[in-house]
């Protein structure tokens, strides 16, 4: 029963939220996570927790460091995004919040294939509830888009399983490698979720279509389980590298001229991805802790930033930089933890960025991959111009919108879980060693030296120059209304305009067919009249007695037959 | 509405922000001239590699997003079409490139105006 603490709170606590009101659900919301946390802490390392299913081995609990680092971090993202929730009473999304963190954190314990299969599709049902539960037609159509292509990644999951069991012939969820059976679908699987390139777009449609509390609990559970599983089970895959460089590169051009401001964090969050599977794909300690440690950061500070914005779209219910702006003057503290996520974000000296980050930069110059590292140098003065500079710009100052006439303070309890993920960014930033004794692999890396400091400034300072000089020359790409197209234009027009057209044309087919085949059946309508008919040939035979001989002539016919 | 001055309503506070950044900016520029850094790639060690791939890297991320933007931007309703037989693609009937050319000039307008 221990073994199960981790976990169990969670799903007991969502049962709990169906039947519980005001006070009590509030402390059930924060508690559960406190105990969970405490159910980790209690089981040591090296715990397992073994069953078995009909003929399986199953162990749906492996403490190890790895795991513990990402159970401690669900825990940490279960509280802030329940205290962040508090300000609505629906039902239905805290529900799905607490068995959604459930899953996320049975995910990263299970030991074993079949129970991550589980808690993967777990996942995926409970966290488009989050989606759903706007109950825009928006945000219906985009929640069905995600469902659909969370449990394509699940179904790849379980197609894989079954292969790698029919080869193998044990469960064990460890080092896969690419060179396993089955291994391209895990691949595949872990990729959809992580957001490779061109997979990617079910994360950048549906996480801006959730509530405002949905997209914090969104922002760090999914992606950061497919981080947690390549990084145990294909950790030192070449590919990676550079599927990671991709990610960090190309999600920042979309970023700069996307308008909708959650959609702009949604970006970057593929970019921030992109840095950990870089550092999985080298594979080190160094990078993999770099990889996992930036995870943690990310999770925090993307949580921040998503929180400022709930609280921009909360209380003016508009998410358009083009439609925003000016709200500093009615949200100073929502703007302030803003600028301090965006500080964290764009690894800011001090801040929780700056020590994960650099950490993964470091690992790829050792390894001498001077192309990824160009790429992710570049990407990082990204990140500081798309959510570092365009989010609290654009939200907060740029000029003045209608909305900061009716514009309020976010209400108190999101004002909390904001400060206390600008606590945990800062106190992170502050005592890296503190930081890195948690991390799963020993290693010896100082962050604050002055080469470190100082280059890390200059990329940021000139960035933030580069953004003035554009600003005020008028190059800057103004927010405009609009939609960007990206792959998802495939199975959002596309696959919908290919089926029309080719309706189309089997139409103008089938019109055809329909045409001749009528004509054919009028015909042989008009040849059977002549035959049938009221005046047909048989017609003649319309006595009694020519019936009765017709009936003898068949008779005797299949009589004769039968005899020969 | 109230007359309240906010912290930028008054200009003379935003170009006390820039002239503090452009300020920062110098300070860091030299300091790279005064510090000796240790680096593992023969570009770091150029002055002010850090600066200038910083500055140019924002500038070409900008200007690359301006000329993505020609591509792909769509009108905002752009997937909301149910008739799959109306075409929405904007670019069709006006090339884009005049279409954000003309909000930014429609833009500035009103700023001179205001």
């Amino acid at each position: 029963m221990d073994s199960l603490l981790p976990i169990l709170p969670f799903f007991i606590a969502a049962i709990l939220t169906l039947f519980t009101r005001g006070w009590l659900r509030a402390t059930i919301m924060i508690g559960t996570p406190i105990i969970a946390a405490y159910g980790i802490y209690s089981l040591e390392i090296g715990h397992t927790f073994s069953t078995s299913l009909m003929d399986f081995n199953l162990t749906p609990i492996r403490i190890d460091r790895l795991s513990t680092l990402f159970g401690y971090l669900f825990c940490i993202a279960a509280i802030l995004g329940n205290i962040y929730a508090l300000y609505h009473k629906d039902t239905m999304q805290h529900f799905a919040a607490q068995a959604y963190a459930g899953s996320a954190v049975g995910a990263v314990f299970a030991g074993d294939m079949l129970s991550l299969f589980i808690y993967w599709e777990l996942m995926a049902l409970t966290s488009s509830v989050l989606i759903f539960a706007r109950r825009s037609e928006a945000s219906l159509h985009a929640g069905i888009r995600y469902l659909v292509i969370q449990i394509i990644s699940g179904l790849l999951l379980l197609a894989g399983i079954v292969v790698y069991y029919k080869s193998i012939g044990n469960l064990d969820f460890n080092y896969i490698g690419l060179d396993a059976p089955g291994a391209w679908l895990f691949f595949l699987a872990f990729g959809i979720k992580s957001a490779f390139p061109f997979l990617h777009n079910w994360l950048t449609d549906a996480y801006p279509e959730a509530t405002e509390s949905g997209t914090v609990f969104l922002s760090s559970f999914t992606t950061k389980v497919a981080v947690y599983a390549l990084a145990r089970s294909f950790a030192g895959t070449e590919l990676l590298i550079y599927i990671g460089a991709v990610m960090a590169f190309f999600p920042i051009y979309y970023a700069v001229i996307e308008n909708n401001l959650r959609r702009v964090l949604t970006y970057s969050l593929i970019n921030q991805i992109g840095f950990m599977i870089v550092g999985i794909g080298i594979g080190t300690e160094l990078a993999l802790n770099g990889a996992v440690g930036h995870a943690f950061a990310d999770v925090i500070f993307k949580g921040l930033l998503m929180m400022s914005m709930g609280a921009v779209l909360y209380t003016t219910g508009e998410m358009r930089g083009s439609e925003l702006g000016g709200l500093y003057k009615r949200m100073p503290k929502t703007t302030f933890f803003c600028i301090m996520g965006a500080a964290s974000i764009s690894a800011f000296p001090l801040f929780s960025g700056f020590v994960s980050k650099s950490i993964i930069v470091t690992a790829v110059l050792l390894e001498g991959y001077y192309g990824v590292w160009l790429i992710l140098l570049f990407a990082a003065a990204g990140v500081f111009h798309h959510a570092g500079i365009k989010i609290p710009f654009f939200a907060f100052f740029a000029h003045d919108s209608k909305h900061i006439e009716t514009a309020k303070e976010a209400p108190k309890n999101m004002l909390w879980a904001m400060a206390l993920s600008t606590v945990l960014c800062i106190l992170i930033g502050v005592f890296p060693q503190n930081f890195y004794a948690m991390l799963p692999w020993p290693m010896d890396y100082t962050p604050y030296d002055t080469t470190h400091v100082l280059t890390q400034l200059q990329l940021l300072f000139f960035s933030a120059l580069a953004f003035v000089w554009l600003k005020l020359s008028h190059i800057y790409p103004p927010e405009l209304k609009s939609v960007n197209i990206d792959a998802e234009w495939i199975y959002r027009k596309l696959f919908p305009k290919a089926i029309y057209k080719i309706s189309n044309v089997f139409n103008a087919f089938y019109t055809i067919l329909e045409f001749n085949v009528e004509r054919l059946g009028q015909s042989a309508q008009g040849a059977a009249t002549q035959f049938f008919g009221a005046r047909g040939f048989l017609s003649n035979f319309r006595s009694l007695g020519g019936m009765v001989m017709w009936v003898a002539v068949i008779l005797s016919a299949s009589l004769f037959i039968y005899y020969l | 509405m109230n007359n309240k001055k906010y912290l930028f309503d008054n200009p003379k506070n935003v170009k006390l922000l820039v002239r503090a950044l452009y300020g920062s900016c110098i300070v860091l520029f030299t300091m790279d001239l005064i510090i000796h850094r240790h680096t593992y790639h023969p570009w770091e060690s150029f002055v002010g590699f850090y600066a200038i791939y910083g500055f140019l890297a924002c500038v070409v991320l900008v200007l690359l997003a301006r000329e993505l933007r020609k591509v792909v931007m769509r009108n905002e309703d752009y997937y909301d079409i149910k008739d799959m037989s109306v075409d929405n693609d904007i670019t069709k009937d006006k090339n884009n490139d005049q279409v954000i050319e003309e909000k930014i000039e429609k833009r500035l307008d009103e700023r001179r105006k205001s």
